[in-house]
């Protein structure tokens, strides 16, 4: 891992993103979008875990490239499970 | 120990004999607490799964029972959560800098955060209690049927899908809390007497990822089960 020491006003920042983020996914949630309300919130959710990880969780400045193929392979085989399982669920009400 | 001709001996927790320096011991220790993670992605990912399947299938009970959870408490303690990965993050800084005190308090915050968020989740599985929404035999979600809730069409069987998706998925997280308030206990007491300073916070830093790990769980269970369909019924 780094040694990397970043700013407390950084950390800050990215609190205050996150807090505005967390009020904006759910004031749109009223909001008739359509089909367009879970892909919102969803893209929200993903902003938010990405400032988590890469910021509070230091991944942007770490070193250590083994580190980073291991979280993007574990997102890999969740999107494995969820994709192919859905591949099935989902196309049964077509036949 | 000062005379042994191995200096190896010498170390301190900052770098165990079997590795080469500091940096490779807490990529090591960074790399291992990654996996753990991805075991917990894969964990976690099994409830995300069965509840992509089960939302697809029953969406509309899926719907009505996420507009009976209490939106504003589910706000809040996402708020709360997201501060907790605040003090979190500056308790890593505050190791990083040798700043003892400072750390301590950061640690002591992020445990009352964490009995906060605790406390509110129990607050709303109270909640589900009185309304009989807890599934089981005295599972009762009539007062679903009409608006705000949904215009009908309500499956009692399909209803209690959600809400035992909710229980397992809260509930799973709930228990990461509870170990993660633990962690943070111990944390907080070895930070008091000193452990940590800035050659040496592996395990500040590695409870700080577990407990970012569980906020990010929550960042994702929150708009799932609050936020499925809360625009105005048709």
């Amino acid at each position: 891992m780094s040694e990397h020491i970043m700013s407390g006003k950084f950390y800050y920042t990215i609190w205050i993103v996150l807090l505005c983020l967390t009020v904006i996914t759910a004031a749109v949630s009223f909001v008739d979008l359509g089909p367009f309300n879970t892909i919102v919130a969803l893209v929200i959710a993903t902003f938010k875990a990405l400032l988590v990880v890469l910021f509070f969780m230091h991944v942007k400045y770490t070193s250590e490239k083994l580190t980073k193929i291991v979280i993007v392979s574990a997102i890999f085989w969740l999107f494995l499970l969820l994709a192919l399982s859905m591949a099935d669920y989902a196309t049964r009400l077509l036949s | 120990m000062s005379d042994s001709p191995i200096a190896v001996e010498q170390h301190g927790p900052e770098l165990l004999h079997h590795f080469v320096d500091a940096e490779q011991q807490r990529d090591a220790a960074s790399l291992g607490m990654w996996l753990f993670l991805a075991t917990e992605i894969m964990f976690f990912g099994g409830m995300f799964c069965a509840y992509l399947i089960y939302r697809f299938w029953y969406y509309n009970e899926f719907a009505a029972g996420s507009r009976s959870l209490d939106i504003w408490l589910g706000t809040i303690n996402t708020a709360v959560l997201i501060c907790s990965s605040l003090t979190v993050a500056l308790g890593v800084r505050a190791a990083q800098m040798g700043k003892r005190k400072l750390l301590v308090v950061l640690l002591l915050l992020t445990i009352v955060f964490g009995f906060a968020f605790l406390g509110i989740k129990g607050v709303e599985w109270y909640d589900k209690y009185k309304e009989h929404h807890i599934p089981g035999r005295s599972f009762n979600a009539s007062d679903l049927e009409k608006p705000p809730y949904s215009n009908g069409g309500i499956d009692q069987q399909h209803e209690q899908i959600y809400f035992s998706l909710y229980f397992a998925m809260t509930g799973l997280h709930a228990l990461h809390m509870i170990i993660g308030v633990g962690i943070f206990v111990f944390l907080t007491f070895y930070a008091w007497k000193g452990r940590y300073t800035p050659k040496y916070y592996t395990p500040i830093e590695m409870g700080g990822l577990y407990w970012h790990f569980v906020d990010i769980v929550w960042i994702y269970l929150f708009p799932l089960l609050y936020l499925i369909d809360r625009k105005p019924l048709r």
